[in-house]
């Protein structure tokens, strides 16, 4: 009863863990770049699932009738403002990435490392 | 219509205004391009020069988005505050006084370093976006306000760090390591305000501060945030992307770099001591932050002995400075909940941590950008191929002189001032911290006399026979840097006295941030 | 001299004072200096320090150059500089394998006080 209650944050750290599994794991530029992703939207459906309240409808009516409740329209914005960061975030690093491929020849993370010590 | 109250917004909206302005302009007329900016940014710096005088005397500034009047917190009929709000104190003023300064700077110098580049209006556009970001950071109210801005500034700095990486790789591979750790700070930083969000439904930092029950996720969201924020100010051991970063991106470009990543250690400050307080178990909270001090200081001087690139060598020297700062600041944290220790020796430990941040902001911007004048005239950073360049760049070589003595921490410069109350008070706490701070001093001259032995001393080499001095604009900037390093170190007093003190006050005294919101509700 | 004057929480500092000590005293210092020996020829071998045996190497030749000028200091602490080099590897993934562990660190190190 308990896992159904909480289902959606018990999703929400599953898809934070793969995430950060996939980013100290995984080799390839563009695995890590989906790794970023889904750290994102782990984020995202948690701040959505914040906002619910039992048996609501959604908060798109102006003029609706009297006892009608309506879940919190705040954290839906501020996932729509994190949904555009992460576009940003997403093409500025897939954008790096081809800059690498361009001058290294290779997208893996064990021979891109020409900065370090 | 009163132009002073609406300085808080003006800082914002200027340069912001401006970076989209500058695509345009530099199209029409490409040469007055950078003049058109540092202008911008110069009257950017005499508004918080106005601001800061308000701030300092007559205390704490509000303004409120979107409201019918700017001073209306509390909306008609409604429980909390629901507005976005800019809360400016005295800690706040302090940062952004450090921003507004090295960001006019940075424009001045590229105006003759960045001359023969193409792509120019993008660099300015870039810049004049971070000096957005980076104000924003600094003087907001709104944790969820707080996370835009933190983007808006990250995003802007990978794509300026990697603005030569379409000749060479490195710049690239740099900006790649950079955006990646910060969008994990970014998603981290998110979650820890979803979790305030959840638990008592406002956004609102003084209010969080007022409602705060220290629950367990409340206590996930504290440690959340101390992490991720204390890596993306740089200290070990999640400093690597640091000397990467600062290596490849061009000169002025790392000196406002410095300046935001010390925007991540004032956020750590804010949340720790603000919206938490004594809530929290001060003492373990504060030896965390020490241990990191500690570490990010040894660690950092250590590992900049070794270098053998003079941007990567200043570059672990600036983790190790972040280590001073974390020191005095956990020092006055760790004894938040004890009145008589902080009274004797809390209140100057966190006076000489904040104090260090101004200094270091000024001798480590004049110290990189005596780097990048090196870099302009002789073509590389490598160490092991300079040499001599003494006889030919005078100025350079004194700016350098003044900036290695202050970093250091040699009488007169500011570094002795803020150094020695961090050693004076530390070493009441617990004296193996402070003796471990004189060592790392020691070291950290070593290396610079390293440094300006291998690039300034010397006889002239074959290859730099006609290399002649930087234009005037890199001059005037590192002369400006070097001017306020001298005059702090002569009159250190007054800077505490007036800047510094007021700002350590804000920080512990929660009550000072909440009553100016809630009004003793 | 209220106006350099710094106080640190166990004693003051002034930079001002600081300085003219170092003038006074370098005054000091010149004049004791000029009361030495005058009578010397200028520019004969007087002058020159002395080395016996080899020529002298030209200044080019001898310089040491930033890799090697801290020789000694890196040699001898070699034990703990190899693992410490060894750690920064450059490498993407190692960047947020240590953000985890310091989380998990603190995370036990908070959660149990």
């Amino acid at each position: 009863m308990v896992v159904v209650n909480n289902f959606p944050f018990i999703t929400v750290v599953i898809l934070i863990s793969l995430g950060i599994y996939t980013l100290i794991f995984k080799k390839n530029l563009l695995k890590i770049a989906i790794g970023i992703i889904l750290m994102g939207n782990g984020v995202n459906l948690f701040l959505v699932s914040l906002g619910y309240r039992h048996e609501s409808i959604a908060p798109i009516y102006t003029n609706a009738p009297e006892e009608t409740s309506m879940v919190m329209p705040t954290a839906q914005a501020l996932t729509l403002t994190n949904i555009v960061i992460g576009l940003a975030t997403t093409a500025l690093i897939l954008s790096l990435a081809v800059a690498i491929y361009k001058h290294y020849g290779t997208l893996d993370t064990d021979k891109a490392r020409r900065l370090r010590g | 219509m009163n132009l002073l109250t609406h300085i808080p917004v003006l800082v914002i909206v200027i340069p912001l205004l401006a970076a989209f302005a500058s695509p345009i302009i530099g199209k029409l007329n490409k040469k007055n391009l950078g003049l058109f900016v540092s202008v911008i940014l110069g009257i950017t710096l005499i508004l918080t020069l106005i601001l800061a005088t308000n701030v300092l005397t007559k205390g704490p500034a509000i303004y409120v988005f979107g409201g019918e009047d700017i001073s209306l917190t509390h909306p008609s009929g409604l429980f909390a505050p629901i507005r976005i709000i800019f809360q400016i104190d005295a800690m706040s003023i302090f940062m952004g006084l450090i921003a507004s300064l090295v960001f006019f700077l940075a424009s001045v110098y590229s105006l003759s370093y960045m001359k023969s580049h193409e792509g120019l209006e993008k660099y300015y556009t870039l810049l004049l976006l971070l000096a957005t970001g980076m104000s924003g950071m600094v003087y907001t109210g709104d944790t969820f306000n707080f996370f835009v801005f933190l983007e808006i500034a990250s995003i802007a700095s990978v794509a300026l760090i990697s603005f030569k990486g379409t000749d060479c790789g490195e710049p690239a591979e740099a900006g790649l390591k950079y955006i990646v750790v910060s969008a994990i700070a970014g998603s981290m930083v998110l979650f820890s305000v979803a979790i305030f969000y959840g638990q008592y439904n406002v956004l609102n930092m003084a209010t969080i501060a007022e409602v705060m029950q220290f629950t367990q996720l409340d206590k996930i969201a504290l440690i959340l945030l101390v992490t991720v924020l204390a890596m993306k100010a740089g200290s070990v051991p999640m400093h690597m992307w640091t000397p990467d970063s600062y290596s490849e991106a061009p000169a002025a470009i790392t000196m406002v770099l410095v300046a935001v990543s010390q925007a991540s250690l004032y956020a750590l400050f804010r949340f720790t001591f603000t919206l938490y307080n004594i809530k929290m178990n001060t003492v373990a909270v504060g030896w965390i932050i020490i241990i990191l001090g500690v570490l990010s200081m040894f660690i950092g001087v250590t590992m900049a002995i070794i270098q053998k690139d003079i941007k990567r060598l200043m570059a672990y020297h600036a983790v190790s400075q972040t280590g001073y700062m974390l020191l005095g600041v956990g020092v006055g944290l760790a004894v938040l909940a004890n009145p008589i220790a902080l009274e004797t020796f809390g209140i100057k430990a966190m006076e000489g941590g904040i104090f260090h941040i101004m200094n270091h902001a000024m001798y480590k911007g004049l110290l990189f950008l005596t780097a990048g004048a090196l870099f302009f005239r002789t073509g590389t950073r490598d160490l092991n191929k300079m040499g001599g360049l003494g006889n030919n760049m005078i100025y350079t070589a004194v700016f350098f002189i003044i900036g290695a003595a202050a970093i250091a921490g040699i009488p007169p410069f500011n570094g002795f001032a803020s150094k020695l109350i961090i050693y004076e008070s530390v070493y009441q706490f617990n004296p193996l911290l402070a003796i471990i701070a004189m060592l790392v001093s020691i070291l950290t001259l070593a290396s610079f006399v390293k440094v300006f032995h291998s690039a300034f001393l010397g006889p002239k080499m074959e290859q730099f026979k006609d290399v002649k001095e930087v234009p005037k604009s890199m001059l005037f900037a590192m002369a400006t840097l070097a001017f306020i390093i001298i005059i702090f170190g002569l009159f250190p007093d007054l800077v505490v006295k007036n800047i510094v003190h007021p700002a350590v006050m804000a920080l512990i005294n929660q009550s000072s941030y909440t009553e100016v919101i809630l009004g003793g509700m | 001299m209220n106006i350099g004057l710094l106080e640190t929480g166990s004693g003051s500092w002034n930079a001002i004072i600081w300085i003219v000590m170092v003038v006074v005293i370098g005054i000091v210092v010149l004049w004791v200096r000029s009361q030495g020996e005058e009578k010397y020829k200028k520019d004969t071998n007087q002058t020159k320090p002395f080395l016996s045996g080899n020529p002298e190497v030209s200044k080019e030749d001898s310089h040491v150059s930033a890799s090697h000028i801290y020789w000694g200091f890196t040699e001898a602490l070699k034990k703990y500089y190899k693992p410490l080099v060894t750690l920064h590897t450059g490498d993407l993934n190692d960047y947020s394998g240590w953000i985890v562990l310091v989380m998990a660190i603190i995370l036990i190190i908070v959660g149990v006080s």
